[in-house]
């Protein structure tokens, strides 16, 4: 198990290979489909947010507002990042971003855009709401909350000891394409 | 609310009913959303026990394990996608379907303020979310009527990880060599399996339908997933298919969340429905581990009688 910690410099993610498990902590920026296309459609990021040598988290939380104006997370697994494969590559090129959290793979124009510019993806459980829940130590601001809703905001957390799992690296190697090659082999033979 | 006791053909007043019924949904909405069916729990214990040790795959599934309990515990979702509302309704003829689904919809309201549901129901058109989880479709609400007096309801939470990966076959398919027998069948389900991967948060459970149209076939593949995890098709060809299914998508390595390991499928239902001669559909629905699906039988005034999973 490997500690990776905020600032998530190019040499930590360059140290990562596919497969390796890893526990996050620092601070991260949730983002899903309404965010991914306005940054691909040239909308500028809020002040305040930054995602150089940062963390973008596929994540639509559930969040409860506090009496004292604060918010809990109550919920806080990874959404499917497939769906942003037409804007991540980009968005991971123009805002310096190292590393994206979420679930279910991305496509060769992430893994490309991962190896270019030193970024991986990192699987997390999907539907682990819970426990990844509790590694979110603080909800520190949310941005565009009435433009896009709550579980499409940018939402800034403090996470400690997030678990995932490396499974596309900065140096052109992809878990999911090594597994659906693998699984289309062995179906092939039972067919 | 009238009702009418179709066995005694009496016919009643259940105002009663309605006393209990808004806490007794809220209640359902709650337990369904924190609380994995003992079913689906025991599988995944088991799917745990067969992982081998020291694999990303048994990390995966101790992850899900702790979810579980700490969603329990919390009595807040197992997943932060609580899904499309997906009522099934059994109740007797004559039963008010109007004043429940208003019931209904409150209830889901309800439950969103209280956090049991994410604000998850988006206005197609304008992207507008109000945060009540009512409108267009949502929640859907199926009725059922038996000829006896008892009201069962059920829910289904199903996540859109897990809904985009299903799939429909029109068969024949050429490319997957796929004719318009229970081979064929066999050979888009599995395909669906490969596509699906780890996309749909497996160790997943599938639910069929061989035939039907368009919109019943997917209809009547979800409902497969009110079945018992570990219940046997009545129907040997059916139960052959399932069990043969859930044996091959085990053998391809894709494992929990794909990252490869024992555990792909967790079960495998399988319904057929009439279809018309030009048409040969298949279709599959794809459930998360994240299963969540319960059900009550109410009693006179409403209340919870007992819990069906």
């Amino acid at each position: 198990m490997t500690k990776l910690t905020f600032p998530f410099t190019e040499e930590k993610i360059r140290a990562l290979k596919v497969g390796d498990e890893v526990l996050i902590s620092g601070t991260v920026f949730t983002g899903r489909d309404a965010v991914h296309k306005y940054l691909h459609d040239g909308g500028k990021l809020p002040p305040g947010v930054s995602l150089q040598d940062g963390i973008i988290y596929h994540c639509g939380p559930v969040m409860m507002k506090q009496e004292d104006g604060s918010w809990k997370c109550t919920a806080a697994g990874p959404t499917t990042s497939i769906r942003e494969e037409p804007y991540q590559g980009q968005i991971i090129h123009d805002f310096g971003v190292r590393g994206v959290i979420g679930k279910g793979g991305m496509g060769d124009r992430t893994m490309e855009a991962c190896r270019q510019n030193g970024c991986v993806y990192l699987h997390a459980v999907g539907g682990a709401a819970q426990v990844l829940a509790e590694c979110v130590k603080k909800v520190r601001n949310v941005y565009f909350a009435a433009e896009f809703g709550a579980p499409e905001a940018i939402w800034e957390l403090e996470i400690e000891d997030f678990p995932a799992v490396v499974t596309i690296d900065s140096h052109g190697h992809s878990l999911h394409k090594e597994i659906f090659a693998a699984s289309q082999a062995e179906l092939e033979k039972r067919l | 609310m009238l009702a009418i006791d179709a066995v005694a053909g009496r016919t009643y007043l259940c105002h009663q009913l309605m006393n209990d019924l808004p806490e007794s949904l809220l209640e359902l909405i709650r337990r369904t959303s924190a609380e994995i069916p003992d079913d689906v729990n025991q599988a995944l214990i088991h799917s745990l026990e067969n992982e081998k040790k020291g694999t990303i795959a048994e990390s995966a599934l101790k992850i899900i394990e702790q979810n579980i309990a700490l969603a329990k515990k919390k009595s807040q979702p197992i997943c932060q996608d609580t899904g499309s509302v997906l009522f099934y309704v059994d109740c007797p003829v004559g039963f008010d379907q109007i004043a429940f689904s208003e019931l209904a919809r409150t209830a889901v309201t309800l439950a969103t303020k209280k956090g049991f549901l994410r604000q998850n129901s988006v206005d197609s058109l304008t992207g507008k979310n109000d945060g009540t989880n009512v409108g267009p479709g949502a929640p859907a609400l199926h009725f059922h009527q038996h000829r006896s007096p008892e009201v069962r309801v059920r829910l289904v939470l199903k996540g859109g990880g897990c809904e985009n990966v299903g799939a429909q076959y029109s068969l024949p398919i050429e490319k997957l060599h796929a004719n318009r027998d229970l081979d064929g069948c066999r050979r888009v389900i599995l395909d669906a399996v490969l596509q699906a991967q780890g996309k749909g948060c497996g160790p997943g459970i599938l639910g069929i339908c061989i035939g039907g149209d368009r919109a019943t076939g997917y209809e009547l593949s979800k409902t497969q997933f009110l079945r018992f995890l570990g219940d046997r098709n009545p129907v040997a060809e059916l139960d052959a298919l399932e069990q043969d299914i859930l044996k091959t998508a085990n053998e391809l390595g894709i494992g929990p969340m794909g990252f490869g390991g024992k555990t792909t499928l967790l079960g495998v239902k399988i319904c057929a429905a009439n279809r018309v001669p030009a048409s040969f559909f298949v279709s599959v629905s794809y459930m998360c581990w994240a299963y969540r699906r319960q059900g009550v039988e109410l009693d006179a005034t409403g209340k919870i009688g007992k819990w069906l999973y």
